[in-house]
Protein backbone atom coordinates (compact mmCIF):
# COMPACT_ATOMS: atom_id res chain seq x y z
CA UNK A 1 0.00 0.00 0.00
CA UNK A 2 3.00 2.53 0.79
CA UNK A 3 6.37 1.87 -0.65
CA UNK A 4 9.58 3.98 0.64
CA UNK A 5 12.24 3.44 -1.86
CA UNK A 6 15.63 5.02 -0.89
CA UNK A 7 13.72 8.38 0.21
CA UNK A 8 15.47 11.09 1.53
CA UNK A 9 13.92 14.94 3.05
CA UNK A 10 16.01 17.80 3.24
CA UNK A 11 14.14 20.96 4.23
CA UNK A 12 15.69 24.12 2.44
CA UNK A 13 17.23 25.30 6.06
CA UNK A 14 19.27 21.99 5.73
CA UNK A 15 17.89 19.94 8.06
CA UNK A 16 17.63 16.42 7.08
CA UNK A 17 14.21 14.72 8.15
CA UNK A 18 14.90 11.67 6.15
CA UNK A 19 17.56 9.63 5.10
CA UNK A 20 17.60 7.13 2.66
CA UNK A 21 14.48 5.38 3.96
CA UNK A 22 12.92 2.09 2.66
CA UNK A 23 9.99 0.10 3.99
CA UNK A 24 7.09 -1.45 2.53
CA UNK A 25 4.17 -0.99 4.16
CA UNK A 26 1.70 -4.04 2.62
CA UNK A 27 -2.42 -3.74 2.16
CA UNK A 28 -3.90 -4.59 5.30
CA UNK A 29 -0.97 -4.47 7.17
CA UNK A 30 -0.68 -2.61 10.26
CA UNK A 31 2.51 -0.65 11.93
CA UNK A 32 3.73 1.93 14.22
CA UNK A 33 5.97 4.65 13.35
CA UNK A 34 8.34 5.37 16.65
CA UNK A 35 11.27 7.72 17.63
CA UNK A 36 12.36 10.58 18.93
CA UNK A 37 10.60 14.09 18.24
CA UNK A 38 12.52 15.11 15.51
CA UNK A 39 13.26 11.80 14.29
CA UNK A 40 10.68 12.13 10.93
CA UNK A 41 8.13 10.68 12.06
CA UNK A 42 5.64 13.69 10.75
CA UNK A 43 8.00 14.17 7.62
CA UNK A 44 7.28 10.91 6.51
CA UNK A 45 3.06 11.16 6.97
CA UNK A 46 3.75 14.25 4.83
CA UNK A 47 5.29 12.75 2.13
CA UNK A 48 2.82 10.04 2.22
CA UNK A 49 0.30 12.78 2.24
CA UNK A 50 1.58 14.97 -0.49
CA UNK A 51 2.17 18.10 2.53
CA UNK A 52 5.96 17.95 1.22
CA UNK A 53 7.58 16.47 -1.44
CA UNK A 54 11.06 14.07 -0.86
CA UNK A 55 14.29 15.25 -2.11
CA UNK A 56 15.48 11.87 -3.28
CA UNK A 57 13.69 8.59 -3.74
CA UNK A 58 10.52 7.79 -4.45
CA UNK A 59 6.87 7.60 -2.38
CA UNK A 60 4.39 5.27 -3.73
CA UNK A 61 0.71 4.62 -2.32
CA UNK A 62 -1.53 1.73 -3.90
CA UNK A 63 1.05 1.72 -6.26
CA UNK A 64 1.34 4.72 -7.80
CA UNK A 65 4.60 6.66 -7.56
CA UNK A 66 3.48 10.34 -6.07
CA UNK A 67 6.40 12.27 -8.05
CA UNK A 68 3.82 12.10 -10.96
CA UNK A 69 0.67 13.69 -8.84
CA UNK A 70 0.53 17.48 -10.20
CA UNK A 71 -0.76 19.83 -7.69
CA UNK A 72 -4.11 19.50 -9.35
CA UNK A 73 -4.31 15.99 -8.77
CA UNK A 74 -3.25 16.19 -4.79
CA UNK A 75 -6.92 16.50 -3.52
CA UNK A 76 -7.92 13.42 -5.28
CA UNK A 77 -4.62 11.29 -3.72
CA UNK A 78 -5.85 12.91 -0.04
CA UNK A 79 -9.55 11.96 -0.37
CA UNK A 80 -8.33 7.68 -0.70
CA UNK A 81 -6.32 8.46 3.04
CA UNK A 82 -7.77 9.68 6.20
CA UNK A 83 -5.52 10.85 8.28
CA UNK A 84 -5.78 12.13 12.17
CA UNK A 85 -3.88 14.43 13.94
CA UNK A 86 -2.52 14.97 17.57
CA UNK A 87 -4.13 18.45 17.40
CA UNK A 88 -7.06 16.82 16.42
CA UNK A 89 -7.53 20.24 13.95
CA UNK A 90 -11.48 20.02 14.67
CA UNK A 91 -13.26 23.41 13.35
CA UNK A 92 -15.12 24.90 16.32
CA UNK A 93 -17.30 27.08 14.45
CA UNK A 94 -19.69 23.93 12.94
CA UNK A 95 -21.21 21.10 15.19
CA UNK A 96 -19.91 17.76 15.31
CA UNK A 97 -21.82 16.20 12.91
CA UNK A 98 -20.30 19.21 10.29
CA UNK A 99 -17.01 18.35 11.27
CA UNK A 100 -17.33 14.71 10.33
CA UNK A 101 -18.93 15.56 6.99
CA UNK A 102 -16.70 17.87 5.66
CA UNK A 103 -14.32 14.81 3.72
CA UNK A 104 -17.90 13.76 2.64
CA UNK A 105 -18.93 17.23 1.32
CA UNK A 106 -16.10 18.21 -0.60
CA UNK A 107 -15.96 14.28 -2.61
CA UNK A 108 -19.68 15.30 -3.46
CA UNK A 109 -21.76 13.02 -1.84
CA UNK A 110 -25.74 13.68 -1.62
CA UNK A 111 -26.92 15.16 1.54
CA UNK A 112 -28.78 11.43 2.68
CA UNK A 113 -25.81 9.65 2.28
CA UNK A 114 -23.87 12.05 3.77
CA UNK A 115 -26.13 11.59 6.94
CA UNK A 116 -26.20 7.95 6.83
CA UNK A 117 -22.23 7.68 6.68
CA UNK A 118 -21.64 10.40 9.76
CA UNK A 119 -23.92 8.72 11.64
CA UNK A 120 -22.17 5.40 11.28
CA UNK A 121 -18.72 6.92 11.94
CA UNK A 122 -19.94 8.78 14.90
CA UNK A 123 -21.33 5.02 15.97
CA UNK A 124 -18.12 3.57 15.86
CA UNK A 125 -16.59 5.89 17.89
CA UNK A 126 -19.42 6.13 20.55
CA UNK A 127 -20.28 9.35 20.07
CA UNK A 128 -23.06 9.42 17.87
CA UNK A 129 -25.34 11.12 20.75
CA UNK A 130 -23.39 14.31 20.78
CA UNK A 131 -23.31 14.96 16.77
CA UNK A 132 -25.00 18.38 17.35
CA UNK A 133 -22.30 19.59 19.62
CA UNK A 134 -20.02 22.04 19.20
CA UNK A 135 -16.55 20.05 19.52
CA UNK A 136 -15.86 23.29 21.78
CA UNK A 137 -17.42 21.53 24.59
CA UNK A 138 -16.30 18.08 24.61
CA UNK A 139 -13.20 16.57 26.09
CA UNK A 140 -9.84 16.14 24.84
CA UNK A 141 -10.64 12.30 23.76
CA UNK A 142 -13.97 12.56 22.62
CA UNK A 143 -12.52 15.53 20.21
CA UNK A 144 -9.59 13.35 19.31
CA UNK A 145 -12.40 10.50 18.64
CA UNK A 146 -14.36 13.18 16.69
CA UNK A 147 -11.01 13.85 14.60
CA UNK A 148 -10.96 10.17 14.18
CA UNK A 149 -14.39 9.47 12.89
CA UNK A 150 -13.65 12.14 10.53
CA UNK A 151 -10.77 10.59 9.13
CA UNK A 152 -12.33 7.14 8.44
CA UNK A 153 -16.09 8.53 7.45
CA UNK A 154 -15.34 8.23 4.01
CA UNK A 155 -13.81 4.79 4.16
CA UNK A 156 -10.62 5.23 3.45
CA UNK A 157 -8.27 2.45 2.13
CA UNK A 158 -5.69 4.03 4.01
CA UNK A 159 -5.09 5.48 7.60
CA UNK A 160 -2.62 7.61 8.96
CA UNK A 161 -2.30 8.70 12.78
CA UNK A 162 -0.11 11.73 14.37
CA UNK A 163 0.19 11.23 17.96
CA UNK A 164 -3.35 10.04 17.99
CA UNK A 165 -2.48 9.33 21.50
CA UNK A 166 -0.58 12.31 22.35
CA UNK A 167 -2.56 14.17 24.76
CA UNK A 168 -4.23 11.40 26.41
CA UNK A 169 -4.15 9.66 29.83
CA UNK A 170 -3.67 5.72 29.40
CA UNK A 171 -6.86 4.24 29.49
CA UNK A 172 -7.98 6.61 26.53
CA UNK A 173 -5.35 6.09 25.24
CA UNK A 174 -5.65 2.06 24.79
CA UNK A 175 -9.45 2.94 23.61
CA UNK A 176 -8.36 4.85 20.66
CA UNK A 177 -5.65 1.94 19.54
CA UNK A 178 -8.39 -0.43 20.26
CA UNK A 179 -10.44 1.70 17.54
CA UNK A 180 -7.80 1.92 15.21
CA UNK A 181 -7.06 -1.87 15.40
CA UNK A 182 -11.00 -2.77 14.82
CA UNK A 183 -10.32 -0.57 11.40
CA UNK A 184 -7.44 -2.67 10.70
CA UNK A 185 -9.59 -5.72 11.15
CA UNK A 186 -11.90 -4.41 8.88
CA UNK A 187 -9.04 -4.05 6.30
CA UNK A 188 -8.00 -0.86 6.59
CA UNK A 189 -4.00 -0.31 6.11
CA UNK A 190 -3.33 1.73 9.39
CA UNK A 191 0.15 3.66 9.98
CA UNK A 192 0.23 5.28 13.69
CA UNK A 193 3.25 7.47 14.26
CA UNK A 194 3.84 7.86 17.93
CA UNK A 195 5.88 7.93 20.55
CA UNK A 196 3.98 5.83 23.38
CA UNK A 197 6.96 3.13 23.15
CA UNK A 198 5.00 1.27 26.07
CA UNK A 199 1.69 1.35 24.56
CA UNK A 200 3.20 0.25 21.18
CA UNK A 201 5.01 -2.57 22.60
CA UNK A 202 1.88 -3.99 24.01
CA UNK A 203 0.29 -3.83 21.12
CA UNK A 204 2.75 -6.38 19.08
CA UNK A 205 2.49 -4.51 15.83
CA UNK A 206 4.88 -3.64 13.16
CA UNK A 207 7.21 -0.91 14.10
CA UNK A 208 9.77 1.12 12.34
CA UNK A 209 11.72 2.81 14.22
CA UNK A 210 13.41 5.96 12.97
CA UNK A 211 16.47 7.91 14.36
CA UNK A 212 17.59 11.10 12.67
CA UNK A 213 16.04 10.37 9.71
CA UNK A 214 17.25 6.90 9.48
CA UNK A 215 15.20 3.93 9.49
CA UNK A 216 17.02 2.36 12.30
CA UNK A 217 14.35 -0.83 12.72
CA UNK A 218 11.56 -2.79 10.28
CA UNK A 219 9.68 -5.51 12.35
CA UNK B 1 -0.18 15.85 -18.63
CA UNK B 2 0.99 12.58 -20.61
CA UNK B 3 -0.94 8.77 -20.39
CA UNK B 4 0.74 8.45 -17.00
CA UNK B 5 -1.55 10.67 -15.16
CA UNK B 6 -2.28 8.80 -11.81
CA UNK B 7 -5.31 10.54 -11.57
CA UNK B 8 -8.50 11.20 -13.55
CA UNK B 9 -9.52 14.28 -14.28
CA UNK B 10 -11.40 16.04 -16.65
CA UNK B 11 -14.89 14.64 -16.78
CA UNK B 12 -13.84 11.77 -14.59
CA UNK B 13 -12.07 13.93 -12.17
CA UNK B 14 -14.80 13.22 -9.43
CA UNK B 15 -14.28 9.86 -9.40
CA UNK B 16 -12.68 8.53 -6.42
CA UNK B 17 -8.71 7.38 -7.96
CA UNK B 18 -8.65 4.25 -5.63
CA UNK B 19 -11.61 2.83 -7.70
CA UNK B 20 -9.63 3.68 -10.60
CA UNK B 21 -6.53 2.11 -10.19
CA UNK B 22 -6.91 0.02 -7.29
CA UNK B 23 -8.40 -3.48 -6.13
CA UNK B 24 -11.33 -2.32 -3.51
CA UNK B 25 -10.17 -3.42 0.09
CA UNK B 26 -10.87 -7.05 0.56
CA UNK B 27 -13.96 -6.19 3.62
CA UNK B 28 -16.01 -3.37 1.13
CA UNK B 29 -17.69 -4.96 -0.83
CA UNK B 30 -19.73 -2.02 -1.23
CA UNK B 31 -17.07 -0.34 -2.76
CA UNK B 32 -18.90 -0.29 -5.80
CA UNK B 33 -21.18 1.86 -4.26
CA UNK B 34 -18.92 4.88 -3.32
CA UNK B 35 -18.45 5.68 -7.26
CA UNK B 36 -20.13 8.92 -7.71
CA UNK B 37 -20.98 8.90 -11.14
CA UNK B 38 -20.73 12.05 -13.10
CA UNK B 39 -24.63 13.07 -13.41
CA UNK B 40 -24.54 12.83 -9.72
CA UNK B 41 -21.38 15.08 -9.53
CA UNK B 42 -22.47 17.32 -11.69
CA UNK B 43 -25.60 17.40 -9.61
CA UNK B 44 -23.41 17.80 -6.33
CA UNK B 45 -21.53 20.74 -7.93
CA UNK B 46 -24.57 22.87 -8.50
CA UNK B 47 -25.66 22.05 -5.49
CA UNK B 48 -22.53 23.03 -3.73
CA UNK B 49 -22.51 26.10 -5.76
CA UNK B 50 -25.96 26.92 -4.03
CA UNK B 51 -25.13 25.29 -0.70
CA UNK B 52 -22.23 27.61 -0.77
CA UNK B 53 -23.89 30.92 -2.46
CA UNK B 54 -26.21 30.70 0.70
CA UNK B 55 -23.38 30.38 3.39
CA UNK B 56 -21.50 33.31 2.05
CA UNK B 57 -24.47 35.36 2.02
CA UNK B 58 -25.50 33.90 6.00
CA UNK B 59 -21.79 35.13 6.76
CA UNK B 60 -22.28 38.56 6.01
CA UNK B 61 -25.27 38.23 8.15
CA UNK B 62 -23.13 36.81 11.35
CA UNK B 63 -20.85 40.25 11.22
CA UNK B 64 -23.17 42.54 9.79
CA UNK B 65 -21.53 45.94 11.22
CA UNK B 66 -18.35 45.48 8.83
CA UNK B 67 -20.47 44.13 6.20
CA UNK B 68 -22.25 47.00 6.21
CA UNK B 69 -19.45 49.54 6.50
CA UNK B 70 -18.10 47.72 3.53
CA UNK B 71 -21.38 47.86 1.43
CA UNK B 72 -21.38 51.28 2.45
CA UNK B 73 -18.20 52.56 0.88
CA UNK B 74 -18.92 49.82 -2.03
CA UNK B 75 -22.42 51.75 -2.57
CA UNK B 76 -20.88 55.15 -2.38
CA UNK B 77 -18.09 54.25 -4.97
CA UNK B 78 -20.31 52.84 -7.02
CA UNK B 79 -23.45 55.43 -6.94
CA UNK B 80 -20.88 58.28 -7.69
CA UNK B 81 -20.03 57.09 -11.72
CA UNK B 82 -23.75 56.39 -11.21
CA UNK B 83 -25.00 59.84 -10.78
CA UNK B 84 -22.03 61.59 -12.83
CA UNK B 85 -23.15 59.20 -15.62
CA UNK B 86 -26.99 60.57 -15.15
CA UNK B 87 -25.68 64.11 -15.45
CA UNK B 88 -23.90 63.07 -18.40
CA UNK B 89 -26.67 61.82 -19.97
CA UNK B 90 -28.92 64.47 -19.43
CA UNK B 91 -26.36 67.08 -20.87
CA UNK B 92 -26.50 64.75 -23.68
CA UNK B 93 -30.32 65.24 -23.76
CA UNK B 94 -30.14 69.35 -23.33
CA UNK B 95 -27.58 69.43 -26.51
CA UNK B 96 -30.51 67.05 -28.21
CA UNK B 97 -33.00 70.21 -27.47
CA UNK B 98 -30.68 72.06 -29.80
CA UNK B 99 -31.01 69.40 -32.51
CA UNK B 100 -31.12 70.93 -36.27
CA UNK B 101 -29.44 74.19 -35.05
CA UNK B 102 -26.15 74.14 -36.88
CA UNK B 103 -26.69 75.85 -39.93
CA UNK B 104 -24.78 77.51 -42.57
CA UNK B 105 -25.75 80.68 -43.88
CA UNK B 106 -24.98 80.74 -48.33
CA UNK B 107 -24.25 84.55 -49.04
CA UNK B 108 -24.95 85.01 -52.59
CA UNK B 109 -22.74 86.79 -54.64
CA UNK B 110 -24.55 90.85 -54.96
CA UNK B 111 -24.60 90.51 -58.47
CA UNK B 112 -26.95 87.43 -58.73
CA UNK B 113 -30.01 88.12 -59.88
CA UNK B 114 -33.16 86.78 -58.12
CA UNK B 115 -33.92 84.06 -60.77
CA UNK B 116 -30.36 82.73 -60.49
CA UNK B 117 -30.91 82.72 -56.33
CA UNK B 118 -34.30 80.82 -56.79
CA UNK B 119 -32.53 78.18 -59.38
CA UNK B 120 -29.76 78.04 -56.54
CA UNK B 121 -31.76 77.43 -54.06
CA UNK B 122 -33.32 74.63 -55.82
CA UNK B 123 -29.91 72.83 -56.47
CA UNK B 124 -29.37 72.77 -52.95
CA UNK B 125 -32.95 70.60 -52.27
CA UNK B 126 -31.44 68.08 -54.40
CA UNK B 127 -28.36 67.60 -52.72
CA UNK B 128 -29.14 64.59 -49.84
CA UNK B 129 -26.66 65.41 -47.45
CA UNK B 130 -28.99 68.99 -46.32
CA UNK B 131 -32.06 68.53 -44.35
CA UNK B 132 -33.76 71.99 -45.06
CA UNK B 133 -32.87 74.51 -47.86
CA UNK B 134 -34.73 78.39 -47.21
CA UNK B 135 -33.84 80.67 -49.54
CA UNK B 136 -33.89 84.41 -48.22
CA UNK B 137 -34.11 86.87 -51.04
CA UNK B 138 -33.26 89.96 -51.09
CA UNK B 139 -36.59 92.22 -50.61
CA UNK B 140 -37.21 89.66 -47.92
CA UNK B 141 -34.20 90.19 -46.55
CA UNK B 142 -34.20 94.16 -46.08
CA UNK B 143 -37.61 94.20 -45.38
CA UNK B 144 -36.61 91.67 -41.85
CA UNK B 145 -33.90 94.42 -41.75
CA UNK B 146 -36.32 96.98 -42.07
CA UNK B 147 -38.85 95.55 -39.04
CA UNK B 148 -35.72 93.99 -36.81
CA UNK B 149 -33.65 97.56 -36.85
CA UNK B 150 -36.16 99.72 -36.79
CA UNK B 151 -33.54 101.47 -39.81
CA UNK B 152 -36.54 101.87 -41.96
CA UNK B 153 -36.83 105.36 -42.54
CA UNK B 154 -32.69 105.20 -43.50
CA UNK B 155 -33.19 102.52 -45.60
CA UNK B 156 -35.48 104.16 -47.72
CA UNK B 157 -33.22 106.59 -48.92
CA UNK B 158 -31.12 103.85 -50.57
CA UNK B 159 -31.96 103.55 -54.20
CA UNK B 160 -30.34 100.35 -53.87
CA UNK B 161 -30.93 96.75 -52.04
CA UNK B 162 -27.15 96.51 -50.36
CA UNK B 163 -28.37 92.82 -49.51
CA UNK B 164 -27.43 90.03 -50.69
CA UNK B 165 -29.77 87.12 -51.01
CA UNK B 166 -29.01 84.45 -48.31
CA UNK B 167 -29.73 80.77 -48.92
CA UNK B 168 -29.73 79.02 -45.45
CA UNK B 169 -29.07 75.40 -45.17
CA UNK B 170 -29.39 72.87 -42.64
CA UNK B 171 -26.58 69.81 -42.83
CA UNK B 172 -27.97 66.19 -42.33
CA UNK B 173 -24.70 65.10 -39.96
CA UNK B 174 -24.16 67.63 -37.81
CA UNK B 175 -20.55 66.70 -36.73
CA UNK B 176 -17.93 69.30 -36.58
CA UNK B 177 -16.06 67.82 -39.07
CA UNK B 178 -18.70 67.71 -41.74
CA UNK B 179 -20.14 70.94 -40.77
CA UNK B 180 -16.41 72.40 -41.43
CA UNK B 181 -16.21 70.43 -44.89
CA UNK B 182 -19.57 71.28 -45.82
CA UNK B 183 -19.11 74.90 -45.09
CA UNK B 184 -15.71 74.96 -47.41
CA UNK B 185 -17.36 73.26 -50.42
CA UNK B 186 -20.33 75.38 -50.96
CA UNK B 187 -18.07 78.71 -50.23
CA UNK B 188 -16.70 77.46 -53.21
CA UNK B 189 -19.74 77.24 -55.69
CA UNK B 190 -19.54 80.24 -58.28
CA UNK B 191 -23.06 81.50 -56.93
CA UNK B 192 -21.59 81.76 -53.06
CA UNK B 193 -19.84 84.51 -52.02
CA UNK B 194 -19.23 83.47 -48.36
CA UNK B 195 -20.50 80.75 -45.96
CA UNK B 196 -21.18 81.69 -42.81
CA UNK B 197 -21.00 78.64 -39.85
CA UNK B 198 -20.98 79.55 -36.63
CA UNK B 199 -19.15 77.17 -35.00
CA UNK B 200 -18.73 78.64 -32.03
CA UNK B 201 -21.21 77.25 -29.51
CA UNK B 202 -20.96 74.02 -31.61
CA UNK B 203 -17.11 73.61 -30.88
CA UNK B 204 -18.11 74.93 -27.05
CA UNK B 205 -20.74 72.38 -26.87
CA UNK B 206 -18.70 69.49 -27.96
CA UNK B 207 -15.71 70.13 -26.24
CA UNK B 208 -17.85 70.13 -23.00
CA UNK B 209 -19.18 67.20 -23.60
CA UNK B 210 -15.99 66.00 -24.57
CA UNK B 211 -14.50 66.57 -21.30
CA UNK B 212 -17.66 65.65 -19.54
CA UNK B 213 -17.10 62.18 -20.79
CA UNK B 214 -13.48 62.35 -19.74
CA UNK B 215 -13.86 63.12 -16.38
CA UNK B 216 -16.68 60.92 -15.95
CA UNK B 217 -14.66 57.73 -17.33
CA UNK B 218 -11.56 59.30 -14.97
CA UNK B 219 -13.74 59.08 -11.82
CA UNK B 220 -15.37 55.74 -13.15
CA UNK B 221 -12.23 54.10 -13.51
CA UNK B 222 -10.63 55.17 -10.08
CA UNK B 223 -13.68 54.61 -8.34
CA UNK B 224 -13.74 50.79 -10.16
CA UNK B 225 -10.50 50.29 -9.02
CA UNK B 226 -11.14 51.24 -5.39
CA UNK B 227 -14.05 48.46 -4.89
CA UNK B 228 -12.00 46.30 -6.23
CA UNK B 229 -9.41 47.08 -3.71
CA UNK B 230 -12.14 47.33 -0.72
CA UNK B 231 -13.43 44.06 -2.04
CA UNK B 232 -10.14 42.69 -2.30
CA UNK B 233 -9.13 43.43 0.56
CA UNK B 234 -12.86 42.56 2.67
CA UNK B 235 -11.90 38.68 1.05
CA UNK B 236 -8.28 38.69 2.26
CA UNK B 237 -9.26 39.26 5.81
CA UNK B 238 -12.39 36.79 5.20
CA UNK B 239 -9.41 34.07 4.19
CA UNK B 240 -7.62 35.05 7.08
CA UNK B 241 -10.00 34.54 9.35
CA UNK B 242 -10.88 30.84 8.10
CA UNK B 243 -6.88 29.86 7.46
CA UNK B 244 -8.02 26.73 9.98
CA UNK B 245 -11.05 25.64 7.65
CA UNK B 246 -8.96 25.81 4.69
CA UNK B 247 -5.84 24.10 5.99
CA UNK B 248 -8.44 20.75 7.34
CA UNK B 249 -10.20 20.94 3.95
CA UNK B 250 -7.16 21.20 1.94
CA UNK B 251 -5.69 18.43 4.22
CA UNK B 252 -9.53 15.77 3.52
CA UNK B 253 -8.98 16.54 -0.42
CA UNK B 254 -10.33 19.96 -1.18
CA UNK B 255 -9.45 21.38 -4.49
CA UNK B 256 -8.18 24.36 -5.06
CA UNK B 257 -11.91 25.36 -6.78
CA UNK B 258 -13.60 24.22 -3.86
CA UNK B 259 -11.69 26.34 -1.28
CA UNK B 260 -12.06 29.49 -3.10
CA UNK B 261 -15.79 29.37 -3.89
CA UNK B 262 -17.27 30.80 -0.99
CA UNK B 263 -14.92 33.99 -1.04
CA UNK B 264 -15.97 34.02 -5.00
CA UNK B 265 -19.54 33.76 -3.43
CA UNK B 266 -19.08 36.57 -0.77
CA UNK B 267 -17.36 38.87 -3.35
CA UNK B 268 -20.62 38.74 -5.70
CA UNK B 269 -22.93 38.80 -2.87
CA UNK B 270 -20.78 42.44 -2.29
CA UNK B 271 -20.91 43.61 -6.00
CA UNK B 272 -24.50 42.98 -6.45
CA UNK B 273 -25.62 44.13 -2.75
CA UNK B 274 -23.19 47.46 -3.35
CA UNK B 275 -24.51 47.74 -6.61
CA UNK B 276 -28.46 47.54 -5.27
CA UNK B 277 -27.36 49.95 -2.59
CA UNK B 278 -25.69 52.39 -5.17
CA UNK B 279 -28.57 52.75 -7.54
CA UNK B 280 -31.09 53.52 -4.80
CA UNK B 281 -28.66 56.16 -3.44
CA UNK B 282 -28.51 57.22 -7.55
CA UNK B 283 -32.66 57.11 -7.19
CA UNK B 284 -32.78 58.84 -4.32
CA UNK B 285 -30.66 61.65 -5.29
CA UNK B 286 -32.44 62.61 -8.89
CA UNK B 287 -35.69 62.68 -6.65
CA UNK B 288 -33.87 65.23 -4.25
CA UNK B 289 -32.80 67.64 -6.89
CA UNK B 290 -35.88 66.68 -9.22
CA UNK B 291 -38.13 70.11 -8.46
CA UNK B 292 -35.25 72.43 -8.46
CA UNK B 293 -34.25 71.30 -11.78
CA UNK B 294 -38.17 71.55 -13.11
CA UNK B 295 -38.00 74.83 -11.50
CA UNK B 296 -34.80 76.46 -13.14
CA UNK B 297 -35.99 74.40 -16.38
CA UNK B 298 -39.59 76.71 -16.15
CA UNK B 299 -37.64 80.00 -15.67
CA UNK B 300 -35.76 79.25 -18.92
CA UNK B 301 -39.41 77.52 -20.81
CA UNK B 302 -37.49 74.68 -21.37
CA UNK B 303 -39.77 71.40 -21.13
CA UNK B 304 -36.47 70.24 -19.82
CA UNK B 305 -36.94 66.94 -17.89
CA UNK B 306 -34.50 65.42 -15.70
CA UNK B 307 -33.59 61.97 -16.68
CA UNK B 308 -33.02 59.13 -14.55
CA UNK B 309 -31.39 55.59 -14.65
CA UNK B 310 -33.75 53.43 -17.29
CA UNK B 311 -34.04 49.91 -17.10
CA UNK B 312 -30.68 49.51 -19.10
CA UNK B 313 -28.96 51.51 -16.87
CA UNK B 314 -29.74 50.20 -13.99
CA UNK B 315 -29.02 46.67 -15.11
CA UNK B 316 -25.15 48.18 -16.33
CA UNK B 317 -25.18 49.34 -12.98
CA UNK B 318 -25.87 45.99 -11.23
CA UNK B 319 -23.34 44.42 -13.83
CA UNK B 320 -20.81 46.03 -12.83
CA UNK B 321 -21.31 45.63 -9.25
CA UNK B 322 -21.26 41.98 -10.02
CA UNK B 323 -18.11 42.05 -12.23
CA UNK B 324 -15.85 44.30 -10.14
CA UNK B 325 -17.07 41.94 -6.94
CA UNK B 326 -16.37 39.00 -8.65
CA UNK B 327 -12.66 40.51 -9.85
CA UNK B 328 -11.75 41.82 -6.42
CA UNK B 329 -12.76 38.50 -4.91
CA UNK B 330 -10.69 36.73 -7.32
CA UNK B 331 -7.48 38.68 -7.47
CA UNK B 332 -7.74 38.46 -3.52
CA UNK B 333 -8.50 34.38 -3.38
CA UNK B 334 -5.69 33.95 -6.40
CA UNK B 335 -3.29 35.64 -4.37
CA UNK B 336 -3.51 34.38 -0.73
CA UNK B 337 -5.17 31.06 -1.07
CA UNK B 338 -2.04 29.29 -2.32
CA UNK B 339 -0.10 30.71 0.79
CA UNK B 340 -2.30 28.38 2.87
CA UNK B 341 -1.24 24.52 3.03
CA UNK B 342 -1.72 22.41 5.36
CA UNK B 343 1.49 22.26 7.48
Amino acid sequence: MISFENVSKRYPEGHDALRDVNFTLNRGEMAFLTGHSGAGKSTLLKLIMLMERPTRGHVSVANQDLAQFSREDIPYHRRRIGVVFQNHQLLFDRTVFDNVALPLQISGYEPDDIGKRVRAALDKVGLLSKEKLNPITLSTGEQQRIGIARAIVHKPQLLLADEPTGNLDPSLSAEIMSLFMEFNRHGTTVLIASHDLALISRMGHRTLILDQGRLMRDG
Amino acid sequence: MANREPVKRGAERHQRPQEAAVQPAPQSKGAAKHKVDLAAQSKSWIRHHKQTARDSFQRLRTTPLPSLMTLAVLAIALALPGLMFVGLKNIHQLSGEWKGDPKISLYLQKTLPDEAAEQFSQTMLLRADLAAVELVTKDQGLHEFQRISGFSDVIGFLNKNPLPAVVVVQPVDNSKANLVSLQTELGALAEVDEAVLDMVWVERLASFVELANRVVLVLGALLALSVLLVVGNTIRLSIENRKDEIQVAKLVGATDSWVKRPFIYTGFWFGLIGALVAWLFVQISLLLIQEPVGQLAALYQSGFELQGLGFTDSLILLLTGVVLGLIGAKLAVGRHLKEIEPQ
